[in-house]
């Protein structure tokens, strides 16, 4: 598969200030990364502008700060959207990002029909294991379907989400659980689209995955073959799917951040390699490395640079890309692959046995798994049955020297600025009005990506826009469970 | 009276990733203390005010995304005035050094980076906190 084209070499980067993020990306552009992949900063991913008394502190940390259109603007400025896909991990508000991506798209003059990236805009993982959630679950699953509903009908080569199981493995999963719930929560994306009135084969093609790559090297390539044997049954048998490119499981697949160690970080140089090695030996599409520094800090230049370095090696000089499925018919990896196919089958059918992911996940059954595993994990780190090296084997007394990222302080208050700037230069009418609009649309039963669109067209802040929906919706408080 | 420690376990500021606030949760309440997990997005003012109320003996902060500097020193300032100084505050997540000495003069009482252990942080409450009376 990949002697016709390799994965794509997307890394995951965003921090500060549009601006400031805009440089790193035109750099990695021209170091032969191949793909965008945009990482907001918290107050974004929750639905708060940078001037958001939340937002004290955490503005451009981790992640790029948006909050307008203005920004998305200055985020791609010089970087042809016709050419480049861009891939924006943003779940709660992936409408809102999405509209301001797709009126940046036709500023530069180029054709919806012609773009292609992806938002995550996995809003089940987030109630599972990472919570950036606002909205309850239902009124989410409603924008996630109005997103894949107008990515159908007017954007086709856009993978509307990026169902995602990395979150509910760094949060302490197993392997098959984070398979498990990935296609538990897909299953659930492709009912709600159905009973929407979409065919299932129009847009089931344009569901993507996102795993992690862990660093059980078999057991994650037995992961990802179970993933796309699973999810061509589920599309063929349970939704009657009919193109070849429905039942296709499409994956990105990052190297584990929670593999990383703050101890002798260079050892984290070797571990990316090999996760990132098992990834493509699983058939990733497209594919992130961490960086060695990732457990400090927001990666360096240096740092990001040799992230990208390796998976060039991988690439370009071992010669694994040479033959699809390479480990196929091994008799151990056949039987890991069935096996990790049978336990993971085994808890869909739990699932659905309780009405859905979304029952599931008001009982706390998804969490509470994590939490039981991630606590076992824990406990194996601390009677020494499992090895970290230079954590819990082979340690050293001195610390190893590594240079970090220097974060500028002062993007928050940038970006409080340029905020209050825009604030009073736009028309407070026109957005006023598009916001009523985009809560008439919210309350009624109609697609609310073109009432979205009119507000960031207006210049609406994302706050004012996800304040609007969650004065329609209401927001989402869950219970802690420990 | 129960004579266990009493933790509240709080997750300040905007980020959701809570395995390390669960876990350490978990590994304090099965070495035999009373732990309070707070859940996610908590401010300052919410957070003393439920170890007011709980009577907590120990507040544990887990803080992952760079915000420790603008968070920790408003609880710090918080408890100072509500006189609730003797309440022991210890902190854990991605803390660069630098910030970890910073943190402790303000009041601190330890700072946990990435990879300390469960036993660790179990020890140093023990042996930080006067037994209940």
């Amino acid at each position: 598969m990949y002697q016709g084209r390799l994965w794509t070499m997307r890394q995951f980067a965003g921090f500060g200030t549009p601006e400031e993020t805009n440089q790193r990306y035109r750099y990695l552009l021209e170091q032969g990364q191949t793909g965008l992949s945009v990482a907001f900063d918290l107050p974004t991913l929750m639905g708060y502008d940078a001037d958001h008394p939340n937002s004290a502190g955490e503005a451009g940390k981790c992640g790029v700060a948006i909050s307008s259109l203005e920004d998305m603007e200055t985020l791609f400025r010089g970087i042809p959207l016709g050419e480049v896909t861009v891939s924006m991990t943003v779940n709660s508000p992936a409408a809102v990002v999405w509209a301001m991506y797709l009126a940046v798209a036709q500023q530069q003059g180029v054709d919806w029909a012609g773009i292609s990236g992806t938002i995550q805009n996995d809003i089940l993982k987030e109630y599972i294991a990472q919570k950036e959630y606002i909205y309850p679950p239902r009124p989410s699953m409603r924008l996630v379907t109005d997103t894949i509903e107008f990515a159908a009908q007017r954007v086709p080569r856009f993978n509307p989400i990026s169902i995602s199981g990395y979150h509910i493995r760094e949060a302490g999963s197993t392997a098959v659980q984070e398979l498990a719930f990935t296609l538990r929560d897909g299953i659930e994306y492709a009912e709600w689209a159905i009973e929407r009135g979409l065919a299932v084969d129009s847009f089931a093609g344009r569901l993507s995955f996102f795993f992690n790559a862990h660093n059980d090297f078999f057991e994650e390539i037995a992961k990802y073959r179970a993933a796309r044997r699973m999810w061509a049954h589920i599309m063929r048998e349970r939704f009657g799917a009919r193109e070849e490119r429905s039942m296709k499981l499409r994956f990105h697949a990052q190297t584990a951040g929670c593999s990383l160690t703050w101890q002798q970080p260079y050892n984290n140089v070797a571990r990316t390699a090999l996760e990132a090695l098992a990834a493509v030996l699983g058939g990733a599409q497209s594919l992130h490395t961490n960086s060695m520094d990732e457990a400090y800090a927001l990666p360096s230049e240096h740092a990001v640079t040799l992230a990208l370095r390796t998976q060039q090696v991988i690439a370009y000089e071992t010669g694994v890309t040479a033959t699809p499925d390479p480990l196929g018919g091994s008799y151990f990896l056949e039987r890991l692959t069935t096996e990790v196919e049978n336990a993971a089958q085994d808890y869909i059918r739990r699932i659905d046995e309780m009405g859905g992911m979304i029952p599931a996940i008001e009982r706390g059954f998804p969490q509470r798994e994590i939490a039981e595993a991630s606590y076992e994990f824990q406990r194996s780190l601390e009677t020494g049955e499992r090895k970290v090296v230079g954590v819990n084997a082979f340690q050293e007394e001195a610390g190893q020297p590594i240079e970090l990222l220097e974060m500028d302080e002062s993007a928050g208050r940038r970006q409080e600025e340029k905020l209050g700037a825009l604030r009073k230069r736009r028309s407070g009418a026109r957005v006023a009005a598009t916001l009523d609009g985009l809560r008439r649309a919210a309350e009624g039963k109609e697609n609310t990506m073109p009432a979205i669109l009119d507000a960031v067209r207006a210049y609406a802040t994302l706050g004012e826009i996800c304040q609007a929906l969650a004065d329609v919706f209401g927001v989402y408080q869950e219970k802690s469970i420990l | 009276m129960d004579e266990r420690i009493r933790v509240l376990v709080a997750k300040p500021g905007l980020d959701g990733h809570d395995r390390g606030a669960k876990v350490i949760a978990r590994a304090l309440r099965d070495a035999g203390m009373e732990v309070i997990y707070t859940g996610l997005r908590q401010t300052p003012d919410m957070i003393v005010n439920a170890a007011l109320q709980e009577d907590a003996q120990v507040i544990g902060l887990s803080i992952l995304s760079g915000a420790h500097n603008a968070i920790v020193p408003r609880v710090m300032e918080l408890l100072r005035e509500k006189g609730m100084s003797d309440v022991l505050v210890i902190v854990g997540g991605i803390i660069p050094d630098e910030d970890a000495a910073e943190l402790k003069r303000q009041g601190v009482a330890a700072v946990f980076q990435p990879g300390a252990s469960l036993e660790e942080i179990v020890q140093f409450i023990r042996s930080s906190v006067p037994e209940a009376a």
